[in-house]
C-alpha cells in the first residue's frame, strides 16, 4: 500500500460521472479517471465473464415486475443488470431466455451474475479513486 | 468448452484478475495476489470435490 501522500486525488467532482461510466461499461470509470491499465483490465476480465456467460446460454431475465414465487431470481437478474450496457445490448440482440436444457445454462448464469456483482465493486473503486481514497 | 475443469480455470482466472486489480496497487503485488487467489480457487474446488467423493451420487 503506497503512502497516502503519494496518492493523487482526481477530484470529488469527477466521482459521479466516473461511477456512471463505470456502471455503463466495466472499466470505463477508471479510463475516465486516467487509470488506463486498471480500466482495460476490468474491461477485459468483466467483459469476458459476461460474454462467455451469454455464450453459455445464460438467461437474462428482467427483474421487474417482481415474481414473489422466486425471489432469488430477482436478485440474480439484478446482479446481471449491474454490468450495464452489455446486459442491455445482449438482451436487445435476443439473448433473453437462455436455454435451460443446455448443460452450460447454470454456468452461464453464474458467469453473468458474478460479472455484474464484481462490476459493483469496480464502481465503488472508481468512486474511491475519484475522491482520492485509492491510488 | 463443456469441461467443468476448463470452465473452473477460466472463471478463477478472470475473477482473480479483477480481485488483484481491486485489492493491490502495484504490478508485482497484483501478480502475486492474483496467482495466490487463482491457486486458492482451484485448490478449494479440488478439496471440495474430494470431500464430496464419498457421498452417494
Amino acid at each position: 500500500m503506497p503512502d497516502s501522500t503519494t496518492r493523487t486525488a482526481v477530484g470529488a467532482r469527477s466521482a459521479i460521472p466516473a461511477c456512471i461510466l463505470a456502471w455503463l461499461l466495466p472499466g470505463a470509470g477508471h479510463l475516465y479517471l486516467g487509470r488506463t491499465a486498471k480500466g482495460l483490465g476490468f474491461l477485459g476480465a468483466l467483459g469476458a465473464l459476461f460474454v462467455l456467460g451469454v455464450a453459455m446460454d445464460a438467461q437474462l431475465r428482467f427483474p421487474f415486475p417482481v415474481v414473489f414465487e422466486d425471489p432469488l431470481a430477482v436478485l440474480r437478474s439484478t446482479a446481471q443488470m449491474a454490468i450495464g450496457l452489455p446486459y442491455l445490448a445482449a438482451r436487445s440482440l435476443g439473448f433473453v431466455s437462455g436455454d435451460v436444457t443446455s448443460p452450460l445454462f447454470e454456468y452461464g448464469n453464474t458467469f453473468t451474475e458474478v460479472g455484474g456483482l464484481l462490476n459493483i465493486l469496480v464502481i465503488l473503486d472508481a468512486h474511491d479513486v475519484a475522491v482520492g481514497r485509492r491510488p | 468448452m463443456a469441461s467443468h475443469l476448463a470452465l473452473l480455470v477460466v472463471f478463477a482466472g478472470l475473477v482473480s484478475t479483477v480481485f488483484a486489480l481491486l485489492l493491490r496497487d502495484d504490478a508485482r503485488s497484483r501478480l502475486r495476489f492474483g496467482l495466490l487467489c487463482f491457486g486458492a480457487f482451484v485448490a478449494s474446488v479440488f478439496a471440495a470435490g474430494w470431500l464430496m467423493y464419498p457421498l452417494p451420487g
